[in-house]
């Protein structure tokens, strides 16, 4: 175990407001977290940090690879993040909604192939066969989480809990070492929540590492080794899951004063 | 059923558009013996004619919005599936082989006028295709799309005026250019979307014909280059007709090439890229895809396409001037693209041949074509906003033998 992601007094401000207080996070490689508050607290914006869509104002985003070597996220483009092992989904969907099922996953194979204007038009042996690997990845993790059938229709013909689905094999397509899920099981059943719950462990079974920002507590109870607790933008409370039921702190955020005294 | 509201409607419709092409089609103005002429009949037929159109329309779309209480999605499937013959691989291939053996012998059987009509046609989807690419594929709004035709035409007009390079060894280089020009725009414009991007084009597009037209040093100005050379044919001289015929195979093997081309890039790790720009562009960051990059290189290969054309028109007109890369052509090529389907190559071809023999044989009402476009525009947003042939989406198969999905004979559509 070593640290993937240290974020270091990361620091957020849209004009005066602060979204995110010197805010610290360790994440481990392999490990499942859970980043949760209520709503406004900054979770998203963190995200959005993270994978470069905002620059930071303050602090510093460490990165370290599997051989031990650390570089500096801050300042990247969110391409170049992307090719260091982050990879996302996002609150709402956002999908290529036009293109197939398919499609979709192999956009996502985008940073991990080399393939250039000239070689698409002459198509030489190496890109025909880069084409046909993309199309295979890409299958392999349609049917891992159960889409394969439909890898002919339009995304945004897809139901609510397989749009969720198909945008966690899309970033799965981009070998990630840190997987971003940002309120993976919003509005699903108890049945879709289950089977997403067995789709994120098994994908970290895989050695990769599980971000997740989600309200459904059980489930975060359930998969979390550690979590983290935004309110306001600063970090109010973290550890095991055990820890955090009981803090009061947290009780305190998401159910007010007199929560503390009915709890 | 009629109600009175549709008949409302469809009166003040036809009133609205009599207002409108009142000072076009009614005032005509003698300017030598300083008469005004009114032509009130036009305005009584405008009235008729758009006071049926308005209420076919508003009876059809009833019709449509009583008969199936269904989403727009699968309103729009349904209109698609009706072209669904065209995906039908052994259809599509018969297609394409009748229309090219008719492409081929057409010569044969027409006079040199109908070629050189021809010829100009399939130098439009050349552009079309081209200009697919920056609008259909990437889905970035350029309304400046002729200056790049420009830079073409005058490359191979200024470059054999001052040094007699001839055409073959211009059209690279033309190409080239255009590439160029394309990434000088693009530069500018990456951080822009939508209407902004459509306003910076549009501007990009008067600036290079202004300085084509006030910079006479350079370019002769609003005269124009005359006396450009042909394409030379290894050194033979060719009569006026075999001239035209000529010019029509290479312009064939033009288009063929830029199909080739379009084709291979659309099914491509870049062509997905552009598309996947065209959808979401933070989504489209998020997968790890360059957006400079990509949005560059669609302005840059779009462009490529009009510098190629341009050395062409110069080629095949001898003749080039500020005049011929007005706004309007770009606003043609940009009709070609949308009527024909976004993103879509047959539709671009078949876009382009409606667009440019229409009006060739329509010259009966010439002095209308602008007007006409404008109403073939708004009438196809309503009644088929993706196009007469809408883009397909393409399936793909599983290389191995174990297999989930059946193959790509069939379309998701049929399934």
């Amino acid at each position: 175990m070593f640290p993937l992601l240290t974020v270091n007094k990361l620091s957020m401000d849209f004009g005066g407001i602060r979204a995110i207080d010197k805010f610290n996070m360790r994440i481990n490689a392999g490990e499942i977290v859970a980043l949760i508050g209520p709503n406004g607290a900054g979770k998203t914006t963190f995200f959005n940090c993270l994978t470069g869509i905002y620059q930071p104002t303050d602090g510093e985003l460490l990165w370290t690879l599997p051989n031990r070597s650390s570089r500096t996220l801050n300042g990247l483009k969110p391409h170049r993040i992307t090719e260091q092992g982050l990879a996302r989904t996002f609150q709402n969907i956002r999908l290529f909604r036009s293109m197939t099922v398919l499609e979709n996953v192999m956009i996502g194979r985008h940073c991990r192939t080399a393939t250039t204007i000239l070689g698409a038009v002459l198509r030489p042996p190496s890109v025909t066969r880069e084409e046909k690997e993309t199309i295979e990845i890409s299958f392999a993790l349609l049917e891992r989480v159960g889409l394969a059938d439909v890898a002919h229709e339009r995304a945004d013909n897809l139901p609510y809990g397989a749009q969720r689905r198909l945008e966690i094999a899309r970033a799965l397509a981009t070998e990630p070492l840190l997987l971003l899920l940002d309120e993976p099981a919003a509005g699903m059943n108890p049945q879709e929540g289950q089977e997403l719950e067995a789709l994120i462990r098994s994908i970290n079974n895989d050695q990769i590492a599980v971000l997740l920002i989600e309200h459904d507590m059980q489930l975060v109870m359930r998969l979390a080794d550690h979590i983290f607790v935004l309110e306001y933008g600063r970090l109010i409370a973290e550890g095991a899951p055990e820890k955090i039921r009981n803090d009061p702190a947290v009780i305190r955020a998401y159910l007010g004063e007199e929560g503390i005294h009915h709890a | 059923m009629i109600t009175r509201h549709d008949l409302r409607h469809a009166g003040l419709t036809g009133l609205w558009f009599m207002f409108l092409t009142f000072p076009l089609v009614v005032i005509k103005i003698n300017p030598i013996e300083h008469t005004v002429h009114w032509r009130w009949s036009n305005m009584v037929w405008i009235g008729v004619v758009s006071f049926l159109a308005s209420l076919t329309i508003r009876l059809v779309q009833g019709r449509r919005r009583t008969g199936e209480n269904e989403k727009q999605q699968s309103l729009l499937q349904t209109s698609v599936r009706q072209f669904d013959l065209l995906r039908r691989p052994a259809f599509f291939r018969a297609a394409l082989i009748t229309s090219s053996v008719l492409l081929i012998s057409f010569p044969l059987f027409f006079s040199s006028y109908q070629v050189n009509i021809l010829t100009t046609a399939l130098m439009y989807v050349v552009l079309g295709l081209g200009l697919n690419i920056v609008v259909g594929m990437a889905g970035l709004l350029d309304l400046g799309y002729v200056a790049f035709y420009a830079v073409g035409a005058y490359t191979y007009a200024l470059l054999h005026l001052h040094f007699n390079l001839g055409f073959w060894m211009v059209l690279p280089i033309g190409g080239l250019l255009g590439a160029l020009f394309g990434l000088l725009l693009g530069f500018p414009v990456l951080r822009l979307r939508g209407d902004y991007l459509a306003i910076v084009t549009l501007a990009f597009g008067q600036i290079v014909r202004l300085i084509l037209e006030n910079w006479s040093e350079f370019s002769k100005g609003p005269s124009g280059i005359a006396n450009i050379a042909r394409p030379g044919l290894f050194g033979l001289t060719l009569s006026p007709e075999a001239t035209i015929t000529y010019l029509y195979y290479l312009m064939i093997g033009l288009v063929g090439l830029t199909v080739f081309v379009v084709n291979r890039l659309q099914n491509s790790r870049i062509g997905r890229a552009w598309q996947a720009l065209r959808e979401d562009e933070i989504a489209c960051q998020a997968m790890g895809i360059d957006k400079t990059k990509i949005k560059l290189s669609a302005f840059a290969l779009g462009a490529t396409w009009a510098g190629m054309a341009g050395v062409f028109f110069a080629a095949k007109t001898t003749f080039v001037n500020p005049a011929s890369f007005t706004f309007i052509e770009s606003a043609i090529i940009l009709c070609i693209v949308v009527l024909g389907g976004m993103g879509s190559i047959a539709g671009v071809m078949v876009g382009a041949l409606i667009l440019i023999l229409l009006p060739e044989y329509l010259r009966a009402v010439a002095d209308y074509r602008m007007l006409a476009f404008g109403a073939i525009l708004v009438v196809m947003m309503i009644v088929r906003p993706q196009g007469l042939i809408a883009p397909k989406r393409r399936t793909y198969t599983l290389p191995s033998t174990h297999n989930p999905v059946n193959s790509s004979d069939v379309p998701a559509s049929d399934r």
